[in-house]
């Protein structure tokens, strides 16, 4: 009964390229509500490279920024599945609009000897990083930037010996002048 | 000044005012207090025997109804019982409200008796839960819940109440709708639909010479099968429902192909593999549905049309996304059609013809037989005795697909089935919740051995409260589909699903206090529903032992083409694949 196939059509699939997106997430500021988020991003088998929340000026919002890796299609589903929780007020890719990264970062390095120390120091400087701690064998350097900026100090810093490392992830602010170039678009 | 109202009833009166008359729970130490004032209010406690049960009877109250069905439970056991059902009733966008009683605020996270993080645990199957914490928010949050439940794309919502709230007293006003809106400033629904995009609709309709409309689960909560009778009849355009979507269109009708996807109908597939324009109304492209995703439709342009913003291009890029309410989106639509001359229509005729044609050349059909009852045959029966009108309700497995297959479906809300999550027990506790809601209609729960079993204890339910549900036993002592897959893909190794150790299901009916019924051969197939049907004071179960290894066909096996669809099996063991011409 088996009959032949003619011709076999396939549906073009989209183009994809993988990057990562930083995305920004206002949220009313209730019981439970990170746990929503994290669990949507668990739950959907997204990877979040970082996220970072915090109060803003207003007393029962939140702000969520998150870095996460994908392709158009995941990064499009993350943004739609976030707007679709009851607590979100407000959720934008951030990535292609001008914007200011940062990051902070508190890294123990080994010292070892004197060259060691200058080294690192010099490193320091170069980095308008501080040294926040000191110890017979150890400084502890406070570092912010974007997070191109604190991989490299950290990849520098890595022949010393690293002790420990804790970081921020990265919080996220739209340029000013972007917005308003943005809202005048809108307007047009 | 407002009077001083206890918590829970502040729960009962935010519950009549949003116009519910019956519940379904089961009481507890924590939600003691709800079920007190529930005593004397004019509201209805149907008391169940297991909750996963009571969340099914709300589940299907609301599938048969449209409103928002209600499930209370206790804490700890009684709400980690109830997360089948909302996960069930959440991958079908039924709205629900679930309200479980929690340990009192002091206990919590204490690990006291009966406590678990219930919010927590069935956050992921929910559209939104909440921890009441505080007694002056318990009006407000009831109030959402229901809100958040019905609108939008709807859903369950689950109120978690610490018994001391329930306990307390407070100044109560119920907020209103105004209020309720204004407190959720993250949460608008979009209904309307861009106009732009309608108008991009209405081109590729007039331009299209091979369209079909693939509706779903959607049209039927969005209420909207008139338009899409409308839509179909007015541009000639056959009509494909999903399982979800069935009722949306009627299956009597010409241009109806009815269901597509795994199990669907030759010619639906055979129209969806060959479209040039495919319009999703209210379906999600599930992948029992799409099969391959690539080879899906694979010549179409694609409308879809949904609620939903994050169901457009999650699992296939369409064309034309326009995110709105079915029914709003598919008037104005028409309209939109209306606006230009129609010729184009005439065009559509060859179409039609082509369906027509494979239509004939493989119907759904199965051998029939006069010495072992075919299931196929049971569910064909079930049809002409109740004349098409019946609400059916689907356990899950091999029976739940006959139900969908033999039985055609006329209007919504009349096949209720777990098409999203698959939980088997669903058909008979959703079939007590839908005659519950519609005590003037005849409600039959096609149910498999396997799955009745799972829920079994709610017989003693439906008899206490005398409903008057038939439960139609596909009983072929296997689960069937599980064996039917280990037929085809296992090499026929039948691997734990044999049920042959089974209760005398029609003596089990006797000690509930039910009816049992039972036919083992064809020709007493008609006595016994003829005698099932004249019943009308108790459940009657009717037990029909049938052909043990029959199959579900057609088949698209999981992830496979359209292509590779299985029409008739060979022999035994041995599966022949159908491909179909590109």
């Amino acid at each position: 009964m088996a009959e032949e196939i003619k011709a076999l059509k396939v549906r073009p699939q989209p183009k994809s390229v993988v990057r990562k997106h930083t995305i920004v997430v206002r949220v009313q500021h209730n019981f439970g509500v990170l746990a929503r988020i994290t669990g949507l991003f668990a739950g959907r088998g997204y990877n979040i490279e970082s996220l970072t929340v915090g109060r803003t000026q207003e007393p029962d919002v939140a702000r969520i920024t998150i870095v996460v890796e994908g392709d158009e299609r995941v990064i499009e589903q993350i943004i739609k599945q976030l707007r679709r929780l009851i607590e979100t007020l407000r959720v934008r890719d951030i990535t292609d609009t001008p914007h200011i990264e940062r990051e902070l970062a508190l890294i123990k390095v080994y010292t070892g000897d004197e060259k060691a120390r200058d080294e690192i120091m010099r490193l320091v400087q170069i980095f308008r990083a501080k040294v926040v701690d000191v110890s017979m064998d150890s400084y502890t350097i406070e570092v912010t930037g974007d997070t191109e900026k604190i991989e490299a100090l950290i990849d520098l810093l890595r022949p010393f010996g690293l002790k420990d490392i804790a970081r921020t992830g990265t919080l996220a602010l739209i340029r000013e002048s972007a917005k308003q170039k943005l809202s005048k678009h809108q307007q047009e | 000044m407002a009077e001083k109202k206890r918590g829970a009833d502040i729960v009962i009166d935010c519950l009549l005012a949003e116009g519910v008359d019956t519940v379904f729970g089961l009481p507890g130490g924590a939600i003691m207090e709800v079920y007190d004032a529930l005593f004397n209010a004019p509201l209805k406690n149907i008391l169940t025997r297991q909750e996963i049960a009571a969340s099914h009877m709300a589940d299907g109250y609301a599938r048969a109804t449209g409103k928002v069905g209600v499930v209370m439970a206790t804490s700890g056991p009684g709400a980690t019982n109830l997360v089948t059902g909302l996960a069930t009733a959440y991958m079908d966008s039924i709205p629900m409200v679930a309200i479980t009683g929690q340990v009192p605020t002091h206990y919590i996270g204490s690990d006291a008796f009966q406590e678990a993080d219930v919010t927590g645990i069935t956050r992921p199957v929910t559209k939104h839960n909440f921890l009441v914490t505080d007694i002056k928010d318990l009006a407000l949050i009831m109030r959402q819940a229901f809100y958040i439940a019905r609108t939008g794309r709807p859903g369950p919502v689950l109120v978690d109440i610490p018994k001391d709230i329930t306990q307390q007293y407070t100044e109560c006003i119920i907020p209103t709708d105004e209020e309720v809106k204004e407190s959720l400033p993250g949460y608008n629904p979009h209904y309307e639909g861009n106009i732009v995009q309608i108008k991009k609709a209405a081109e590729l309709i007039r331009k299209a010479k091979r369209p079909v409309l693939y509706v779903g689960g959607g049209a039927v909560l969005g209420d909207a099968a008139e338009e899409v009778l409308e839509l179909a009849e007015l541009a000639r355009i056959p009509v494909t429902t999903t399982n979800m979507g069935k009722g949306a269109f009627p299956e009597t009708h010409p241009l109806s192909l009815q269901m597509l996807g795994m199990h669907g109908t030759y010619y639906a597939n055979m129209a969806v593999y060959n479209t040039d324009l495919l319009i999703a109304v209210g379906s999600r492209f599930d992948d029992r549905v799409t099969g391959k995703i690539d080879e899906f439709a694979p010549e179409a342009k694609i409308i879809h049309i949904d609620i939903d913003p994050a169901s457009i291009s999650k699992n296939i890029t369409v064309d034309v996304p326009i995110v709105g309410d079915v029914k709003k989106v598919l008037q104005k639509l028409i309209k939109e059609l209306k606006k230009k001359p129609m010729e184009w229509v005439e065009a559509r005729e060859s179409w039609i013809k082509q369906i027509e044609k494979w239509k004939e050349q493989h119907p759904l059909t199965y051998d029939k037989s006069s010495d072992i009852i075919k299931p196929q045959y049971v569910i064909e029966e079930i049809y002409n005795i109740t004349k098409g009108e019946a609400i059916i309700t689907a356990g899950v497995g091999q029976h739940q697909m006959w139900a969908a297959m033999f039985y055609k479906y006329k209007f919504p809300r009349q096949f209720l089935n777990s098409g999203g999550l698959g939980t088997m027990g669903f058909g008979f506790p959703a079939a007590i919740g839908a005659k519950v809601g519609n005590p003037d209609k005849e409600v039959i729960a096609i149910e498999g051995d396997g799955s009745f079993i799972m829920n079994i204890q709610d017989i003693a339910t439906a008899v206490q409260y005398r409903i008057p549900v038939k439960i139609a036993l596909i009983n072929n002592q296997f689960l069937g589909m599980v064996r039917q897959w280990q037929q085809f893909f296992y090499d026929s190794r039948y691997s734990s699903v044999c049920l042959s150790v089974q209760p005398d299901f029609v003596k089990l009916a006797e000690a509930f206090g039910a009816v049992g019924l039972r036919a083992t051969k064809p020709s007493e197939v008609k006595e016994v529903l003829q005698k099932a049907m004249s019943i009308n004071d108790r459940p009657v179960i009717m037990d029909f032992v049938v052909d043990r290894e029959e199959n579900v066909l057609p088949m698209v096996p999981s992830g496979k083409s359209y292509r590779e669809m299985i029409l008739t099996p060979k022999q035994k063991g041995e599966a022949e694949t159908m491909y179909l011409v590109g």
